[in-house]
């Protein structure tokens, strides 16, 4: 094994792979360290969706980060298309959350306002649309949709795609990818870091930890701290069909590849190698209310996975004072924050230190020790 | 590609494919009936459009998707044919309302 | 005409009808234990008795005396008052035996005391070029159509592979007057000597008398090419030729219907979402459950019977059903045991069905190339992936069937990983350097079979269920 490089990334995920990927483009010698085919695994568990809408209540910062992701994200997409040939399915047309019922419309509404009256926050043009405007853009809502909020600037994306695209990616750029090869130990001597895995040892002047919820383990290692509380959410995936669905909704896309996948549940729980049918029933009723048509289309997967979520629910980016050169970056949202991880966390840790001005917010530093509730409008 | 046993003795069931009036036994599925009369019955998938017919004919290949009575991607080869009934030969993705 | 299940709760629910579900069924029921059969197909009988109840076959003979058996199965099961239905595709079973099962277009939920899974086998994947041509199909999707329709292939028509069921097949078309162009053998030379410390157990098999003689009655009608080392589909949307390599000379020749088979394997999709362990057979190259010898499964209170629980036969499938069903009602009722066949008898039943497969899996192991495709030959149907792409994802990083779904969508099709798995397994374990048991299997959730979203919708729901998705 290599040991000389320059960044080792420890995750190999949608997140790890954005960071390296951002490195390997600024010229760094890097190696991910991964783990296996079975392990918890958000990148290949997640909705896909480039999301902008009613997040960062609670913290504006998350909103303006969140923007301008959302804008950088179509750079990424021609830069991995030029790279790899592989079209990632970018669509950012806007997206809606639906509602069915007065009280849910009643709620977003009141939610929207909250968003909109939030000092600080970037304007992302929110708003509240009656069935008969929701109609115009989506033809084919049923009768118990009683509106929902649309912002111009959602989107989403064909997330499996964006990974391997990563991953070819990783062979131009000279990464090292390294997967059924978890980390167990990391210490920093003699200017480098050494981490410890079942193969062996492999050392690196800089370090990111980008290992979803094990951060909370890593983290301590090189004085950093990453308190995540993760939780389980269901989707349900139905067998192809024709192109309905323009945008896409918070609980329901459309792939490029024609299936329908229908979100979201959250549960306090680890274990996603089982599933509640239950719940999915409830998923499964809300979209048909939502698209009558989809009643009759077959589902042919139905899956759990856990988040990645910091237990404020907002993204973690750290850089530790007692190891300088090692960094933690965790959030629930890899898939919309992927542009951002990939330009700007990795300028900054090419770089040796963080932006405050960008991500200063994000420092673990806000949960002085204990979690706060989630409130990151998720 | 195939064809009838003489000794089969089964009552005749009349069903539609695409329109066209095809005669089925009582007791074929729906894909045997398809094999049996000479139709061309290939779907085309909703990946790639390529051509298909039932592969394995006991549920488990899901070459055999065909829209019966106006419901699509069924297994043909689990359904039994009824008098009457109207199969469509499917060309790529499910469509909205079948 | 839709029936749904009479009850909530039973002691036994037995998930499948072919031999060992047939016989499970049966001796539960028998012994007084409340007992639901339930089974996908329009009649009982599985792939081997198929259409047994309605067969348009009537002369005897040409299904041969092995089929018939069932008839006295599906007989017993009638008297024995267990209820049965049909047209029933069991979507779901978890660790607390709650079984939801879809029937008619709805789903009813039961909860068993214990299941016994008796979901049978399917074919093994045969990834040639060309194997999804209109045109190719399995030699039991023949077999499927001559049972249940009488139906014979009519035009050229070229059946390749090996193992038994494939001379079966030639031997019943031939007697409906089907017809069959030519048969390639792709048998390797070097099983047969590997077969040969085995060879005395067969010999003494009933496998052995009736094999030979098919093969002879098969032989002198078509002509039979032996040593096949490669194999190939073409045609411009259809299938038009088939080309192949025996003691090194190619041949193409023309054909309207290849029929392809190299042994059944264990149909692992119900169990493995159960969270039944498996384990990698080397000698059957398949997954096959961790079972004890009454064929309890690594969940409590779920067996596996049947070429479910590694492949058998019809006749061990018969046996392993009823040590299924005895242990159960040993454990259920265990005055009502002593009426049945003591478990040594049916323990020693079973040894004498199983005399021989060591030689049959020896001698008609498939060999590396049509388990293991290259290049353009397509290994997932669903999503039209190929060997290539399988092994450019290694390249890049895939390590297993899971994160290769990542990459490719393999196995993420309606099929859920029946056609493509046990090749992805094998490809993947091939490229790495490693065994197939390190490389593994996809993880296997509900819906085990496609329902409608209208039905998932319909399943009963808590407070809890809503609010975990429902949450403003």
């Amino acid at each position: 094994m290599r040991t000389d490089y320059d960044v080792a990334v420890v995750g190999g995920g949608l997140l790890g792979s954005a960071i390296a990927w951002g490195l390997g483009r600024l010229g760094k010698k890097v190696a991910v360290l991964d783990e296996g085919d079975i392990t918890k695994r958000a990148s290949r568990a997640n909705f896909a969706l480039v999301w902008v809408q009613s997040k960062g209540l609670g913290m504006p910062a998350y909103t303006v980060w969140t923007v301008q992701a959302s804008q950088a994200w179509g750079r990424l997409a021609s830069e991995l298309k030029q790279q790899t040939g592989l079209d990632v399915a970018l669509q950012q047309n806007g997206g809606f959350h639906l509602t069915l019922g007065e009280d849910e419309f009643g709620q977003r509404t009141e939610l929207v306002k909250r968003m909109h009256n939030q000092v600080g926050a970037a304007d992302y043009k929110m708003e509240m649309l009656r069935p008969s405007e929701v109609k115009k853009a989506l033809p084919l809502i049923g009768p118990e949709v009683s509106g929902g909020s649309y912002c111009p600037l959602d989107g989403h994306v064909n997330s499996l795609r964006t990974f391997r695209a990563f991953h070819t990616g990783f062979i131009a750029f000279g990464i090292d990818y390294f997967p059924e090869r978890p980390v167990s130990a990391i210490s920093k001597s003699g200017g480098e870091f050494r981490l410890t895995t079942p193969q062996g040892e492999l050392r690196a002047a800089k370090v990111v930890l980008a290992a979803g919820n094990a951060n909370q383990t890593l983290a301590p290692m090189v004085g950093l701290f990453a308190p995540m509380g993760p939780t389980r959410g269901q989707v349900v995936v139905t067998e192809r069909t024709v192109p309905f669905l323009p945008h896409p909704l918070t609980t329901i896309r459309q792939t490029d590849e024609g299936t329908v996948m229908i979100g979201d549940s959250k549960e306090d729980e680890l274990d996603d190698r089982t599933l509640k049918p239950s719940i999915s029933g409830v998923m499964a009723d809300r979209a048909q209310r939502m698209f009558p048509h989809l009643a009759r289309l077959n589902v042919v997967r139905n899956w759990s996975g856990i988040r990645v979520m910091p237990q404020d629910g907002f993204p973690i980016y750290d850089q530790s004072e007692t190891h300088p050169g090692a960094f933690v970056a965790c959030c629930h949202s890899g898939v919309t924050l992927a542009s951002n991880h990939a330009f700007e966390i990795a300028r900054m840790v090419a770089q040796g230190a963080l932006e405050p001005e960008l991500v200063g917010a994000f420092s673990a530093s806000r949960f002085g020790g204990a979690g706060a509730a989630n409130s990151s409008g998720y | 590609m195939f064809r009838r046993s003489e000794q089969d003795k089964r009552p005749e069931v009349q069903i539609f494919v695409d329109g066209v009036a095809v005669a089925a036994r009582q007791g074929d599925t729906v894909s045997a009936a398809l094999l049996a009369s000479g139709v061309d019955a290939r779907r085309s998938t909703a990946v790639s459009g390529a051509p298909r017919l039932p592969y394995c004919m006991m549920g488990v290949c899901f070459d055999c998707l065909v829209t019966i009575d106006g419901v699509g991607n069924r297994q043909g080869c689990l359904v039994p044919v009824a008098e009457g009934m109207r199969i469509e030969i499917q060309k790529g993705k499910r469509e909205i309302g079948k | 005409m839709t029936v749904a299940p009479k009850r909530e709760d039973y002691d036994v629910v037995v998930i499948g009808a072919g031999p060992a579900g047939l016989a499970a069924a049966a001796t539960s029921a028998e012994a007084g234990l409340s007992t639901l059969l339930l089974d996908e197909n329009i009649g009982p009988g599985g792939q081997v008795f198929r259409a047994i109840s309605s067969t348009p076959v009537t002369e005897r003979n040409q299904l041969g005396a092995d089929y018939w058996v069932g008839a006295d199965l599906v007989q017993s099961l009638r008297a024995s008052g267990a209820e049965v239905i049909q047209r029933a595709i069991v979507w779901s079973l978890d660790r607390n035996l709650d079984i939801a099962v879809s029937i008619g277009g709805a789903s009813a939920f039961v909860k068993a005391k214990r299941v016994i899974l008796a979901t049978g086998a399917l074919e093994r994947p045969f990834p040639i070029p060309g194997w999804t041509l209109p045109g190719v199909m399995t030699a039991g999707a023949a077999q499927t159509m001559l049972k249940s329709s009488g139906l014979v292939p009519d035009g050229r028509t070229v059946i390749a592979g090996q193992g038994p069921l494939l001379w079966l097949l030639a031997a019943q078309i031939l007697r409906l007057g089907g017809r069959i162009d030519r048969i390639l053998d792709t048998t390797q030379r070097g099983n047969y000597f590997a077969a040969l410390p085995h060879a005395f157990a067969f010999l003494t098999s009933p496998y052995f008398a009736k094999g030979l003689s098919m093969m002879r009655e098969v032989k002198a009608k078509v002509q039979v090419v032996s040593g096949v080392t490669e194999l190939a589909a073409s045609g411009d949307g259809q299938l038009a030729s088939v080309s192949y390599v025996a003691g090194g000379k190619r041949e193409t020749i023309p054909a309207d219907l290849l029929l392809l088979h190299q042994g059944v394997v264990p149909n692992v999709n119900l169990a493995m979402s159960a969270g039944i362990e498996h384990r990698w057979d080397d000698l059957q190259l398949c997954w096959s459950p961790v079972l004890d010898a009454s064929g309890n499964s690594s969940v409590a209170g779920i067996a596996i019977a049947g070429d479910g629980a590694g492949i058998g036969g019809a006749n061990a499938a018969v046996v392993r059903g009823r040590i299924a069903a005895r242990a159960a009602v040993e454990a259920l009722a265990p005055a009502a045991a002593a009426k049945l066949p003591a478990m040594a008898t049916l323990r020693s039943d079973l040894a004498k069905a199983e005399r021989g497969r060591v030689f049959l899996d020896t001698l008609f192991r498939p060999a590396p190339q049509f388990r293991i495709p290259s290049g353009d030959t397509i290994v997932c149907r669903c999503e039209e992936v190929t060997a290539k792409d399988v092994l450019d994802s290694v390249a890049i990083g895939a390590t297993g069937p899971n994160q290769l779904k990542a990459y490719r969508r393999t196995g993420m099709g309606p099929c859920q990983g029946r056609l493509c798995g046990l090749t992805v397994t094998e490809l993947m374990a091939q490229a790495r350097g490693k065994t197939p048991q390190e490389i593994g299997y996809y993880r296997l959730r509900a819906p085990v079979k496609p329902i409608t979203l209208a039905e998932l919708a319909a399943v009963p729901k808590s407070e809890a269920d809503i609010k975990a998705v429902v949450r403003g």
